[in-house]
C-alpha cells in the first residue's frame, strides 16, 4: 500500500510508538496526589514542555484535548460567549475544515451571525474584503493556516493584525501546519497529534496569557477547569514526542517535502493543481482532470491511499465545499484528487503511484 | 516484587495486558477511519469490531457512541438531551453535577441512596450513578429505572465505575462509562444510547453525534479490557470484608457500611485522624490510597458525597478512600491494614 494521504492522518512515528509503549505502564491518575499519580502528571507535563518548545512559545498555556475538533469548539464557543454583546459577528472563511464551520455556523442558535469570508481561485482570502468584514462587531475571527483539501497557507499574520486593530481575537487551526510551518500568531492555536505522525485521540489547545474562556464540559477540573476528564499520560507522552520530532526534522522534512512536491509536479504535469501553488504546503497536491470521475478512479486504484478531500467528507458523495468555494464547477470537482506525502514517502512510491494513477486515468478516458 | 502498593484503582486501574497487546496491534493500522480507502477500511472494520465486541461484552444492544471518555459521554447525554429538564442524585461525580443547578440535585439518605421525588416531570432525564466513585455504594437502578418511566421521563446512568464489574442496569436510556477504570486506556470512553432520539446530533463523526477522528487503538484497548475475565473480583471481595471487619476492630468507621457497595471501594474513617495526615504516612509507606476522588484529591475540600449523606465536615475529612483492582493481592491489603492500625493505634 502507497500512503499518500498524509492530510487524513499520518503513520505513527516509530519513536512516539516507543514512547507509548514504555509510558503505557504509568498507570497513575496525573491528578492523583500520591507518587504514582505524580509520575504519570510528570509524563503529562514533560509532553506539555515538548509541545510548547515545538510551538515556539514559553508565554500563554497549553491545554490537552482529545484532538484538534475539541479544541477548535472550545476555542469558538469560548470566544463567543465571552464577546461583549455589542460582539455578535463570527468571522470566518469558506474553507475551512468542519470543525470549525459547523462551529461557527451553529452560533447562530446563540444570537450570532455568521460572516463567511470568500476565497479566491487560488484559494486564499482577499484581505480587502477581510478587512472591510472585520471591524468592531466581530465577536472572533477563525482562520487556518494549511488548508486540509488543497494546502493553501493562508495570510494569517496580516489577518490578524486586521483582527487586532479591532480588537478580534483570532483562533488558527493550526492542525496541518504544525511542525512543518512556523507557527502563526494568534490568541488561540489549536493543533493535534495524528498529523504529525503522533496518536489519535489527542490535541491541544494554545491559549494567549489572560485569556479567560469557558469549558465546554464539567467534570474533576482538570486543565484549570477548561477541559474536564482524565488526561492519558500515554497519549500526550506520544504527542510530546512527535512534536519534538517534527520540530527536530523540521528541515529535514520539509526538504524532503519539496522534493517530493517537484517530482509530483513533474509525474502530474497534465494535471490542473486546485489551489495557490506558491502559497502553498508542498506536501499536498490537489489535482484534477476535467471529465474524469476521480471517486470512481479511486476505488479502482487497490494499492493506492489517496483521497477526494478530507477524510471526515469522505463517503458523504458531497462535493468538496472547499473545491466550489475556489469556483470549480461541480464537473471539475469530481475530477478531483488529494494527494499528501510527506516524512516516510519515497520518490519511488510517488513515481509508482503516479504511474497507476495516470494510467487508470487515460483507462477511463478511453473508456469514455 | 511490586516496590509500591497501589491501592486508588478507583481513580484509575493498570492497563491489563489484553488491552495493551491490542492497543500495540491497533497502532500498526494506522489510518484514518473515515478514509475511503483500503488502508481507511481496514482502520473502519477494525473500530466497528472493537464496537461490536464492546456492546457484546456489555450485553448492550442499542447505539454505542465513542468518545474520549465518560466526561465527554455525559457532556452529550446531558448537554444535547432532547428531553426537557435535568435532575441529578446529589452524590454524582462532578461531570455530572457542574451541568446541573443546585436545585434540581436529588437528596440521598444516610446510605447514599437517591430519593426519587414524587413528582419527576414526564420528559426529564435522571442521571444516577450506578456505584459512586467515592464510597461504592450500588444504586438501585432497576427499581429508580421503573419509577422514572412510570413518570414518563428517562434515566442517564453513569457507570464509569461499575462498567466491567456488575452488570449494567439494561433498564437504562443512556449509559455513560470509561475505559481506563476497567483497564482499559485513558482517553476513551462510550455513551449507550437507546434511542438516538434522546439526542441531538452535533455533527461529525459517530452517526453525528460526536466529532472528531476516531482512536481505534484505543477502542481495540477497551474491547480487550472489557473481555478480560474478572475471576479477581470474587478474591478482592473476600479481602474488602475482611478489611472492614478490621478496620472497625481498629476503632475506625466503614463508610455505608450497611448498604450494599462494590466490593473493589472502601471508604473508611479514621476518628481523630486527617484523610491528608493519613495519605501523607501511607504514601511515605508506599502505598496509594486517596481521599475521595482523585479528580478533587489535589484540592481536599470536604467531600460532597459525604456531606450529600449527612455526615459533618470534621468527620468527613477524616475518610480515605481504598480501592482494589486485578492485580491486588491479599499482601497488598495486609500492608494497608498494618499501617492504618499503627497509625490509629498510636494517635490514641
Amino acid at each position: 500500500m502507497i500512503y499518500l494521504d498524509y492530510q487524513a492522518t499520518t503513520a505513527l512515528a516509530p519513536e512516539v510508538a516507543a514512547a507509548m509503549t514504555a509510558v503505557m505502564d504509568h498507570y497513575g491518575n496525573p491528578n492523583s496526589a500520591h507518587r504514582i499519580g505524580r509520575i504519570a502528571a510528570a509524563d503529562v507535563e514533560l509532553a506539555r514542555d515538548r509541545i510548547m518548545a515545538a510551538l515556539g512559545r514559553s508565554d500563554g498555556r497549553l491545554v490537552f484535548t482529545s484532538g484538534a475538533t475539541e479544541a477548535l469548539n472550545i476555542a469558538i464557543l469560548g470566544a463567543a460567549r465571552t464577546a461583549p454583546a455589542s460582539r455578535r459577528r463570527v468571522v470566518t472563511l469558506a474553507t475551512e475544515h468542519a470543525a470549525v464551520r459547523d462551529t461557527v455556523l451553529s452560533l447562530r442558535h446563540e444570537g450570532f451571525e455568521p460572516v463567511i469570508l470568500p476565497v479566491g481561485r487560488d484559494g486564499l482570502v482577499d484581505l480587502d474584503v477581510a478587512e472591510a468584514a472585520i471591524d468592531e462587531r466581530a465577536a472572533l475571527l477563525a482562520v487556518m493556516q494549511v488548508n486540509n483539501e488543497i494546502g493553501v497557507i493562508q495570510p494569517v499574520a496580516q489577518l490578524g493584525a486586521i483582527a487586532r486593530r479591532c480588537g478580534v481575537p483570532v483562533i488558527c487551526d493550526a492542525v496541518q501546519g504544525f511542525g512543518r510551518l512556523p507557527v502563526p500568531e494568534a490568541d488561540m492555536i489549536a493543533i493535534t497529534a495524528h498529523k504529525i505522525h503522533g496518536p489519535k485521540g489527542v490535541g491541544a489547545l494554545w491559549l494567549r496569557d489572560g485569556l479567560d474562556i469557558p469549558p465546554l464540559m464539567h467534570g474533576g477540573g482538570q486543565e484549570d477547569g477548561l477541559r474536564p476528564g482524565t488526561l492519558s499520560p500515554m497519549l500526550c507522552a506520544g504527542f510530546g514526542v512527535a512534536a519534538q520530532l517534527a520540530a527536530e526534522r523540521r528541515e529535514a522534512d520539509i526538504a524532503h517535502v519539496e522534493t517530493l512536491w517537484a517530482r509530483a509536479r513533474d509525474l502530474f504535469a497534465e494535471w490542473r493543481v486546485n489551489g495557490s501553488t506558491e502559497q502553498r504546503y508542498h506536501g499536498n497536491l490537489n489535482i484534477r482532470r476535467t471529465g474524469l470521475d476521480a471517486a470512481r478512479l479511486i476505488s479502482t486504484l487497490r494499492t493506492v491511499a489517496l483521497s477526494l478531500g478530507s477524510a471526515c467528507a469522505s463517503g458523504t458523495g458531497r462535493p468538496s465545499h472547499v473545491l466550489k468555494a475556489i469556483g470549480l464547477k461541480d464537473e471539475e470537482a469530481r475530477g478531483a484528487l488529494r494527494l499528501g506525502f510527506g516524512r516516510y514517502t519515497t520518490v519511488e512510491e510517488l513515481e509508482q503511484a503516479a504511474a497507476l494513477i495516470n494510467e487508470a486515468a487515460a483507462t477511463q478516458r478511453v473508456a469514455a | 516484587m511490586k516496590s509500591r502498593i497501589y491501592l486508588d484503582h478507583a481513580a484509575t486501574t493498570p492497563l491489563l495486558e489484553h488491552a495493551r497487546a491490542a492497543m500495540l496491534e491497533g497502532f500498526a493500522a494506522w489510518a484514518n477511519p473515515s478514509s475511503p480507502h483500503a488502508a481507511g477500511r481496514e482502520a473502519r472494520a477494525l473500530l466497528e469490531d472493537a464496537r461490536a465486541r464492546i456492546a457484546a461484552a456489555l450485553d448492550w444492544d442499542g447505539q454505542v457512541i465513542l468518545t474520549s471518555g465518560a466526561s465527554e459521554a455525559l457532556a452529550i447525554a446531558i448537554g444535547r438531551s432532547t428531553g426537557s429538564g435535568v435532575l441529578a442524585g446529589a452524590t454524582e461525580h462532578d461531570a455530572v453535577l457542574r451541568h446541573v443547578p443546585a436545585a434540581q440535585r436529588l437528596a440521598v439518605d444516610a446510605g447514599g441512596h437517591v430519593l426519587l421525588p414524587d413528582g419527576v416531570a414526564p420528559g426529564a432525564l435522571v442521571a444516577v450513578q450506578q456505584v459512586n466513585s467515592e464510597t461504592g455504594v450500588i444504586q438501585p437502578l432497576d427499581a429508580i429505572a421503573e419509577l422514572v418511566h412510570a413518570a414518563d421521563a428517562h434515566l442517564l446512568a453513569d457507570c464509569s465505575q461499575s462498567a466491567g464489574k456488575l452488570p449494567l442496569p439494561r433498564s437504562a436510556d443512556m449509559i455513560a462509562l470509561s475505559a481506563h477504570k476497567l483497564g482499559g486506556p485513558i482517553g476513551i470512553g462510550a455513551l449507550l444510547v437507546r434511542d438516538l432520539g434522546l439526542l441531538r446530533p452535533s455533527g461529525g463523526q459517530e452517526q453525528g453525534y460526536r466529532a472528531g477522528t476516531e482512536a481505534m487503538p484505543l477502542a481495540r484497548g477497551f474491547a480487550a479490557a472489557l473481555e478480560a475475565p474478572r475471576g479477581w473480583l470474587a478474591d478482592v471481595a473476600d479481602w474488602r470484608a475482611a478489611l472492614d471487619s478490621a478496620i472497625v476492630k481498629a476503632g475506625g468507621e466503614v463508610v455505608a457500611g450497611g448498604v450494599p457497595r462494590l466490593c473493589t471501594i472502601g471508604s473508611y474513617r479514621m476518628p481523630g485522624v486527617s484523610a491528608q495526615a493519613q495519605l501523607i504516612r501511607l504514601d511515605m509507606a508506599g502505598i496509594a490510597v486517596s481521599a475521595g476522588s482523585a479528580c478533587s484529591s489535589g484540592s481536599l475540600r470536604t467531600s460532597h458525597v459525604l456531606a450529600a449523606m449527612g455526615w459533618d465536615e470534621s468527620a468527613a475529612s477524616q475518610v480515605i478512600r481504598v480501592s482494589m483492582g486485578h492485580d491486588t493481592r491479599a499482601t497488598d491489603i495486609d500492608a494497608f491494614l498494618a499501617q492504618w492500625q499503627a497509625m490509629a493505634t498510636g494517635t490514641r
